[in-house]
């Protein structure tokens, strides 16, 4: 399986992504500037942490502008699979593939430390490896993951099984300890925490490749729909 | 603005002596214009020129078989095998970060980014040696805690948007720092070996190609500010401070390892103290070329800036590089792609001048090597410090010692820096193996399976008391810091903080401690290959302690960490080293009397570097063999503080001893060459330790929930782990309230 890395001005754990799926993951994984109109041959599309153009005015707020963004929307309009972390959470907020927003932490301070997350949906293309209910270890760093949104937002994301983690200890103040979500089609997922941070023994965990291992699963079958049929 | 008159008012405005005037005179053949004298004052400036301590930093060893480049370019560089190097130096923004801590401290990380990257190699991991003010000084405390504060806002900032891992450092409270903090910033980058960049232009006619942030107003002598006292007007000087701008410098550390790839690029230097001056001049120097500028072509922020401002300005994020002539293009090119300025703006001579255009007409015009190089060195009057008293008066009370463990603990130097380095990301790039808190952080190189272990060292209260001892010992705790973790140093780099030198017993405290760090580097073969050296650190004549802080770099195979915490109850717990020795005169530097008892005095501990080395080589062998299950260093707090920092993972521990040390000795002395370990094979422990020649003493085993320390069968401290650690992990943070 083949995935695409975007490369914004100031992505800084695009090499994180990529050394993940290459070398942890065992699967392909190439970069994809952020300046190009399409996306080329990839089965899934991962927008990785950073600080996209700076973060300057609102995180994320410049980089949906990038030229690539248009060839992101076509590709999750047509179903295919895009995980956005931390930054990249926040650039698909601010792009419009996901509800509601992400505002600095409580306390104001950037954080960085592990934290548990307990999977909240087994029905997505990005959780369906894990087990109801499994904690999982990874971690978060940033300084604006406090996840908001209005009541019927929350409560429409709650009715929908669409909340895909959530924290065991809320670090950034996050609405109902909401740490990744999905699109109403269940095929884009953003999330704060780092699951590409935690994908071999040495970095602490290999927990992250849940995520991985779901989407390489998901698109698998995507491949081969008349044996799905079967 | 050039045609300003020279008066002896102007030359004293520039920090200039009357006899370097008259250098500058001899050099140029003829009295400077205004341009050439902040030229000159810029380069033959402390900061720049060293002028003060270059005598006597020719004591350091600096060569080595894994050294690849000593001190003289932007970071010493150092061989790790298997094709590929690293890249590293310590420098200080401690002036600015007085001023402005928030940009001062930023800018200090982006400054040491761009020595690392300008060598063609990729930064990978910041350390951060940080010293403040008591944050409950009765006075200072609240402006204190604003630094700090403002100091470490700064470095989460511009570290954690550049994308470096900040994976460790110290952070050290002492009243002589209230009106003059230490921000000392290590950076550390990767490459192979054949793509190493040198500051040094070559080639006649090759064009001179200026890229980054535009050149504005800010930072205008900065150099110059870092080399004078504090006074009260110091702080109008914060426009001297830059500003800085983390994605620029992103994008540019992109777009130059980008550009070195083209194989157009011949030299490239970073624009930092003293800016395009020091860049031209000094790649001209290096190169024994001459360059030629015309400051219309500098990309400008701001309008109608004199040469005088476009030489001085200290901007950030800019570099300065000479291309093949005719393959400008191809470098172009990158710099477009990355949405960065890049423009030609003048070439290099034959003439080993470096001359300054503005409209057409030459506005500067000085020989490149006299202005690099040959600022005046100094050989200033130093003199022993006074021997400081040798007891403690009047005698101190026996205090319980339970409580002055708790003490210890809350206290700023020892208790966790977690609410400090939680702020910063220690592991983007995934490489973080050991981050903060460990006794050295601990980065792999995905490359070639080889992880480099850093740590930062410093201790000034030792250095008070014999400067040439302390810097000794900090290099020998360094060295212990990565054996600790399985590492063998291999080179270092040092940072010496210092007040005026142009008082004889501070002078005398930079020789001796450059002496003392010259010896143990010697003894340990951990050659300097780069530094800084910041004097002046003082503030209305009330100087810093010396404070030289060494930084070490050591290597070893990848593999998972040796760690602090105990890990299984009922393991044995071995003091490798043995518990050591103390009297009163050596104790009198430790924790425990600045803490506990309010004093200073005496000598600082002793130091055997044959001995010390030696348990260093024998835990090496011990973590090589699996042998430990935790591993941490005795330092700062002695034995007890030791024992309860190895208990904060929940797993506790009982010691027992047979001494005649007195209980506060016993407890906290910080005789050195020390390590506690817990393992599951003690006899191997012991094998290994006896071939080395050192003791392996058991102290005891792990237990659960509580720490039990006894000697001749009384108890000393019987504490719950839980209440220790209440205490470690929420101290800092309730001082910042």
């Amino acid at each position: 399986m083949k995935f695409g890395v975007i490369v914004f001005p100031g992505s800084n754990c695009d090499h994180d992504a990529w050394y993940a799926i290459n070398h942890n993951l065992g699967h392909q994984a190439e970069f994809i500037w952020h300046d190009s109109a399409t996306l080329g041959r990839v089965d899934a599309v991962i927008l990785p942490g950073g600080f996209a153009y700076g973060d300057y005015l609102r995180c994320g707020a410049i980089a949906k502008f990038s030229p690539v963004m248009a060839a992101v929307r076509q590709f999750a309009a047509d179903g295919g699979l895009v995980l956005g972390i931390c930054n990249g959470f926040q650039i698909l907020v601010e792009a419009g593939l996901l509800p509601g927003a992400l505002m600095r932490n409580r306390n104001l301070k950037f954080v960085c430390r592990e934290v548990r997350l307990r999977t909240e949906t087994l029905d997505s293309p990005f959780t369906a490896a894990a087990g109801l209910g499994q904690i999982l270890r990874m971690p978060i760093a940033h300084g604006e993951g406090c996840y908001v949104a209005d009541e019927r937002t929350l409560d429409e994301l709650e009715a929908e099984d669409r909340i895909a983690f959530r924290y065991l200890d809320n670090p950034n103040g996050s609405m109902r300890d909401i740490a990744g979500i999905l699109n109403s089609r269940r095929n884009v997922m953003g999330l704060m925490p780092h699951p590409e941070r935690a994908t071999e023994p040495l970095m602490g965990s290999s927990d992250g490749l849940v995520v991985f291992r779901s989407m390489v699963t998901a698109a698998a079958m995507a491949d081969e729909p008349a044996a799905l049929q079967i | 603005m050039s045609t300003l008159a020279i008066t002896p008012d102007l030359i004293a405005q520039h920090q200039l002596t009357e006899s370097e005037y008259q250098k500058i005179v001899e050099i140029l053949g003829r009295e400077p214009n205004y341009t050439e004298l902040g030229v000159f004052s810029v380069m033959w400036s402390e900061h720049c020129s060293y002028k003060s301590s270059r005598l006597h930093l020719k004591k350091l060893p600096t060569r080595g078989k894994r050294v690849v480049q000593g001190p003289g370019e932007n970071a010493g560089i150092v061989d790790i095998g298997g094709g590929y190097v690293i890249a590293f130096k310590i420098e200080s923004h401690n002036h600015p970060s007085f001023i402005e801590p928030f940009q001062g401290a930023a800018t200090g990380v982006g400054g040491i980014l761009r020595d690392i990257f300008t060598m063609g190699a990729r930064p990978i991991a910041v350390l951060d040696s940080l010293r403040f003010g008591p944050l409950d000084d009765p006075q200072a405390g609240p402006r204190n805690r604003r630094i700090l504060q403002g100091v470490v806002a700064g470095i989460a900032h511009y570290g954690n948007c550049f994308g470096v891992p900040t994976v460790g450092g110290e952070c050290i409270f002492e009243a002589c720092y209230n009106g003059n903090p230490l921000v000392n910033v290590f950076a550390l980058g990767v490459a192979k070996k054949e793509d190493i960049f040198y500051a040094s232009a070559a080639g006649i006619g090759n064009p001179v190609i200026y890229v980054g942030a535009k050149t504005g107003r800010d930072g205008i002598h900065g150099a110059s500010m870092a080399s004078a006292e504090f006074t009260e007007e110091s702080k109008q000087k914060r426009p001297n401070v830059q500003v800085g701008d983390p994605f620029l410098e992103k994008l540019l550390l992109e777009a130059c390892l980008e550009a070195m790839q083209t194989g157009a690029i011949v030299a490239i230097q970073d624009m930092g103290a003293a800016g395009l001056t020091c860049s031209t001049c000094e790649m001209g120097s290096r190169g024994g070329t001459g360059i030629e500028i015309e400051l219309d072509l500098v990309p400008q922020r701001e309008t109608g800036m004199t040469p005088y401002e476009i030489m001085l300005s200290e901007s950030q994020e800019r570099m300065l590089l000479v291309a093949a002539k005719g393959r400008e293009d191809e470098v172009f090119r990158v710099f477009r792609k990355w949405g960065l300025d890049a423009v030609a703006i003048g070439e290099v001579t034959g003439d080993g001048l470096l001359r300054v255009k503005q409209h057409g007409h030459t506005v500067a015009e000085i020989p490149n090597r006299e202005l690099a190089d040959e600022a005046p060195i100094y050989n200033r009057l130093h003199v022993e410090s006074p021997a400081r008293p040798l007891a403690p008066s009047p005698p101190q009370p026996a205090i319980d010692p339970t409580y002055a463990l708790t003490t210890l603990l809350a206290s700023g130097d020892i208790c966790s820096k977690r609410y400090i380095w939680e702020q910063y990301d220690y592991m983007v790039r995934t490489n973080t193996i050991a981050g903060p808190g460990a006794d050295a952080a601990v980065v792999r190189i995905k490359e070639t399976g080889v992880s480099v272990a850093m740590s930062l060292d410093g201790n000034s209260r030792y250095c008070y008391l014999s400067a040439r001892e302390g810097a000794r010992l900090a290099v020998a705790e360094c060295c212990r810091n990565l054996a600790t973790v399985g590492a063998q140093p291999v080179a270092a780099t040092n940072c010496l903080n210092f007040g005026n030198p142009e008082r004889p017993e501070i002078m005398g405290q930079l020789v001796q401690a450059i002496e003392g760090m010259s010896e143990a580097c010697r003894f340990f073969e951990t050659p300097i290959t780069g530094g800084n050296v910041s004097l002046y650190n003082e503030t209305l004549g009330e100087g810093i302690w010396p404070t030289p802080v060494i930084g070490i770099v050591g290597l070893m195979q990848t593999a998972a960490p040796m760690t602090r915490d105990f890990k299984t109850p009922g393991r044995t717990i071995f003091i490798l080293g043995g518990a050591g020795e103390c009297d009163e005169v050596h104790f009198g530097g430790t924790e425990y009397a600045k803490v506990v008892l309010n004093e200073l005095w005496g000598l600082p501990p002793a130091l055997d570097m044959d001995y010390e080395k030696r348990v260093h080589d024998a835990m090496r062998e011990i973590v090589a063999a699996g042998l430990a299950e935790s591993a941490h260093d005795v330092s700062d707090g002695g034995l007890a503080v030791a024992v309860a920092e190895c208990c904060m993972g929940g797993v506790g521990a009982a010691l027992s001893f047979e001494s005649r040390l007195k209980p506060e000795y016993l407890l906290f002395h910080e005789g050195s060459s020390r390590i506690l370990i817990s393992s599951a094979h003690p006899q191997a422990v012991e094998e290994i330790a006896a071939r080395h020649g050192v003791a392996a003493e058991r102290a005891g085993l792990t237990m659960n929930y509580e720490l039990v320390i006894a000697n001749r069968n009384a108890t000393l401290i019987s504490v719950t782990i839980d209440s220790l650690k209440a205490i470690y992990e929420e101290s800092l943070e309730t001082r910042l309230r």
